[in-house]
């Protein structure tokens, strides 16, 4: 099984094999937990497991979906400028919101996990959660945390979002769809601007704003911010 | 056949001048994000067509989730890690979860009714 997963080839297929299985699985049960991508994940760790392969022989040939990620993020520049007009109408307002919401979540995710003794790594690699997965690896990667913790954190967030992530607004008194919409994308990256999508497309519309947005603020500012915080707290 | 290639040909031409400027200027900002604006701004300066990237564009969004699996996978790598501090990971990014929802909808309410006063008090002195 080892030498067999030598091969490039066969690790990609077998890859691809998993995740369309388990999108199958979603959208037969419509079972939000069921992400393909944490089900995929977890499949996978267990076939390596079970077959005794080293992650530096699946990588190997896994690498070659890796290499997809960045040209994906700027083609995530297309759905950028056809929200431009509807970013325009109300800059002020979005933008302010936004970065409130990007400090707001890398301040408030160091801040707890310090208090709980997190370790330094284990704080850099949540700092970056409530973004999209491939820009939240990249800036995981750029202030030192592990882009693999990184990644899981991004899966588990978004999925707790879309679940839980409009009846916490709306106890929390944000009842404006603008706003709703928006929160959830900048919160709850993809996972949650999809739930937005099952509500309506103008939800969608604001939800995806909301997570460009936050994908770019926190890509700017997460050192920044990471670097401020290090005068006060020792990591 | 020549438009997939021009489709290619300006992703993979914004990414690349995306790593040229990480490379030179040393900062601290990822390559695709870099080239994800530049596409913005070519898309909106007109130089490039929305024609010319709008299928490409659709696969990768369509397909994007999956190109992170292999990054999930490397995660088997930290578990001693990650088990040793499982609850305050946890607890961390879903508590920080909230805050984001409830700061993000609160500022945009409130700037949302702060603008709607202005054009309400702005109507009364015309």
């Amino acid at each position: 099984m080892d030498t067999f997963f030598q091969n490039e080839i066969v690790v990609v297929a077998f890859t691809v094999g998993v995740y369309f299985l388990a999108q199958l699985l979603q959208e037969k049960s419509k079972i939000i937990i069921l992400n393909p991508i944490l089900i995929t994940i977890m499949i996978i760790i267990l076939c390596l497991t079970a077959f005794n392969i080293d992650y530096e022989v699946y990588h190997r040939g896994s690498r070659y979906i890796d290499f997809f990620l960045k040209p994906a993020v700027v083609a995530l520049g297309v759905p950028l400028y056809k929200q431009l007009k509807k970013i325009k109408k109300q800059m002020i307002s979005i933008v302010v919101s936004q970065l409130a919401g990007c400090i707001a979540g890398v301040v408030s995710v160091v801040l707890i996990a310090k208090m709980l003794g997190a370790s330094k790594e284990i704080i850099f690699s949540l700092a970056p959660k409530s973004v999209t997965t491939p820009i939240a690896i990249e800036v995981s990667k750029t202030i030192g945390g592990i882009p693999a913790l990184t990644a899981s954190v991004v899966i588990v967030v978004g999925i707790f979002g879309a679940i839980f992530g409009y009846s916490i607004m709306n106890l929390m008194k944000v009842n404006n769809p603008i706003a709703q919409g928006l929160s959830m994308g900048n919160a709850a990256h993809a996972v949650g601007t999809s739930k937005s999508m099952e509500i309506s497309p103008n939800f969608g519309a604001m939800s995806s704003i909301g997570l460009i947005l936050n994908g770019i603020f926190t890509a700017i500012l997460a050192p920044y911010i990471l670097k401020l915080m290090e005068i006060w707290i020792e990591f | 056949m020549l438009g997939i290639i021009r489709q290619a040909a300006i992703i993979f031409g914004c990414l690349a001048i995306g790593e040229l400027i990480v490379y030179v200027t040393h900062v601290k900002l990822p390559s695709c994000i870099i080239g994800m604006l530049l596409l913005t701004f070519f898309l909106k300066m007109k130089w490039i067509k929305v024609s010319w990237v709008k299928d490409i564009s659709k696969f990768f969004m369509k397909t994007l989730p999956f190109y992170f699996v292999p990054a999930g996978v490397a995660v088997m790598l930290y578990f001693d890690l990650i088990l040793s501090s499982l609850w305050s990971i946890l607890i961390a990014a879903l508590g920080s979860t909230v805050v984001v929802l409830v700061v993000t909808g609160w500022v945009h309410q409130q700037m949302r009714s702060r603008s709607k006063k202005e054009v309400k008090t702005k109507n009364v002195a015309v």
